[in-house]
């Protein structure tokens, strides 16, 4: 079933995203340097002696050129070996790997939440279109869209945990025995990030399955006199695969965003928080290194939605 | 942003004017007249401790009460609104003007589509709340930086955008039509082009406008945004958080007024889109 060409058509896309991590990685340096600041000072502080100074410097290579610097990061981040926090002296893979842990756990309920919801809500209002249900859901979806996640988050601590006294406000997720508290930690950062991501992952599937239900084909099949029930499941939808899997992708990526400041406000130890803390320190880095890692996760995301959207197209299996 | 240049095009078709575009309009008019005239009717100057009680409750000499160190929430409000629909608006209008200038350049194919392509994807390709972190932490936050920072982080946004919309009208037979009467490139996208494509452009204007005043909004929420002694709307919830826990309006008349901001221009461009829709199918 899957040919060469398809199988080319992937792999120039995989080839494709890897250019623009190396352009990323350029970009994220290039901005790095306009933060200034000597690490080598940094670390050691005023007191230190210049000799000392000049000598960690060319142990962290800061005395050779930008461009040599830039190779060498890039050489340490293939080996997995991103370098030394200049703040803690710690090496940075060690500092942001338990945080990534608790960011993808983090990102992962909040993807296990809203898909389902966002997919049959979307399908729905596409089906319905017109009616009270639809016209609902989509001005719910402007609604959420037009608020900032930091609102959304503080009004769901002002009413849940201030006023209902129902859950925690602050998520250290450290206190994780029982279900139970895994519940009340998670439920207010989860339900403020899931609101962007699923009102925009509504409006796009409501948007391609609009989209396949106007086309031809289920026109076709519609006059041909199939029941609305298998008008939507065996002819609209295996045709929207590859946009669902696009807009899927493309929400989830409004996580990597909505993170930030999810876990800011509930103080939550996660990746992001790390970076809003490395920016205020400006340990470069971490800074870097988180960066990568985020930019990383928005190309893997757009790929897959982009590899699914080749699998998924009959078209271009039969070639 | 004009609510009557685009009421004017579903009023004639639809005959009946909905209630979206009717409040939409008249949210977003409300905001541009507030930003305009807000700073001149503010009862008192934005920066003055007028009132010795922090989160005070409405009064006659302050309306809505006072903030957390005392200062009058309405003028602060109001000066903050100006902030935040002016900034908002010059970086989309950056955004939008390089990206569609871009976007319509890359439509017409060639290497340069590819260089732009790649250039535009790898801008996108870093999250835009951790680009204006990273920016904002290097070069400071002064406005013109913030502008910068907003303007590119969108831009890409709009370049795809209307370089989506130009194919589609660059393979139609006028254009062809153009290209073989010997027309130059900017003759071509200036004027077979663009006016074919300027209605959905429109849409997403307001679209990045409201992207671009809820970044700046959670930049300045997480203190990354404008610096005191200004104050947009978000660093306004920020400051007054404190006063989140017993409701005080310092906190909320901020957060409304963000909300109906981008609210209206939302539901302007899903009224202006929606009719366009009916007035097709």
């Amino acid at each position: 079933m899957l040919d060469s060409w398809a199988m080319r058509l992937i792999a120039r896309r995989i080839g494709g995203a890897l250019v623009i991590l190396l352009l990323v990685s350029l970009t994220v340096f290039a901005i790095s340097l306009l933060m200034g600041g000597d690490a080598a000072e940094a670390i050691l502080g005023q007191s230190a002696t210049p000799e000392a100074v000049a000598g960690l410097r060319a142990v962290m290579h800061l005395d050779q050129p930008a461009y040599l610097r830039y190779l060498i990061w890039l050489g340490g981040l293939l080996r997995g070996d991103p370098g030394t926090s200049v703040v803690t002296g710690l090496p940075v893979a060690d500092l942001i790997a338990p945080r990534l842990a608790k960011s993808l756990q983090l990102a992962g309920l909040t993807a296990l939440v809203s898909v389902p919801v966002a997919l049959a809500l979307g399908i729905v209002a596409a089906v319905w279109r017109g009616s009270p249900i639809d016209r609902f859901i989509s001005v719910a979806t402007i609604g959420v869209l037009s608020v900032p996640g930091f609102l959304v988050a503080t009004m769901a601590v002002l009413i849940f945990a201030v006023r209902l006294h129902w859950l925690p406000a602050l998520s250290s997720g450290h206190d994780t025995g029982s279900v139970g508290d895994l519940a009340r930690t998670f439920v207010l950062p989860v339900f403020s990030l899931a609101c962007a991501v699923v009102a925009q992952m509504i409006r796009m599937t409501r948007a391609a399955v609009c989209d396949a239900l106007d086309s031809s084909y289920v026109e076709a099949a519609r006059l041909k006199g199939v029941s609305p029930r298998r008008l939507v499941l065996s002819h609209a939808l295996p045709n929207v695969i590859g946009p669902i899997a696009n807009a899927i992708a493309l929400s989830l990526s409004v996580l990597l965003g909505g993170v930030i400041v999810i876990e800011v406000i509930f103080n939550y130890p996660g990746v992001a928080r790390l970076m809003v803390d490395a920016v205020a320190t400006r340990d470069l880095p971490l800074i870097q290194t988180i960066a990568m890692i985020f930019s990383a996760s928005y190309l893997l995301l757009v790929l897959t939605a982009d590899v699914v959207a080749i699998l998924s197209n009959p078209r271009l299996r039969g070639r | 942003m004009s609510g009557v240049a685009k009421a004017a095009g579903p009023q004639r078709r639809a005959r009946r004017v909905s209630p979206t575009l009717i409040i939409g309009g008249l949210l977003v008019l409300f905001w541009v007249v507030l930003a305009a005239i807000g700073p001149w009717i503010a009862p008192h100057p934005p920066g003055q401790v007028v009132d010795l009680d922090a989160f005070s409750p409405s009064s006659a000499a302050l309306p809505l009460g006072s903030d957390y160190l005392g200062r009058d929430v309405l003028s602060r409000v109001l000066v903050a609104a100006r902030l935040t629909v002016s900034i908002s608006f010059v970086a989309t209008l950056i955004a939008v003007v390089v990206g569609v200038f871009c976007g319509l350049v890359a439509a017409s194919g060639g290497w340069l589509d590819a260089i732009l392509s790649k250039l535009f994807d790898t801008v996108s390709a870093v999250p835009s709340l951790m680009f204006g972190l990273v920016v904002v932490a290097s070069l400071g936050a002064s406005t013109p930086v913030l502008i910068g920072t907003l303007a590119t982080v969108y831009t890409p946004g709009a370049f795809r955008t209307s370089r989506a919309l130009a194919l589609n009208v660059t393979v139609l037979d006028f254009v062809t039509v153009a290209r073989a009467r010997g027309e130059r490139l900017p003759y071509i996208v200036l004027r077979e082009i663009l006016p074919n494509v300027i209605r959905p452009l429109a849409a997403d204007f307001g679209l990045r406008f409201v992207f671009v005043a809820l970044l700046l909004s959670s930049l300045s929420f997480l203190g990354l945004g404008v610096q005191p002694p200004n104050a947009d709307l978000g660093s306004l919830v920020r400051e007054n958080i404190a006063g989140l826990g017993f409701g005080a309006m310092a906190v909320l008349l901020p957060a409304i007024a963000l909300a109906s901001l981008t609210i209206g221009v939302n539901l302007l461009i899903d009224a202006t889109s929606d009719a366009r829709g009916r007035g097709r199918a």
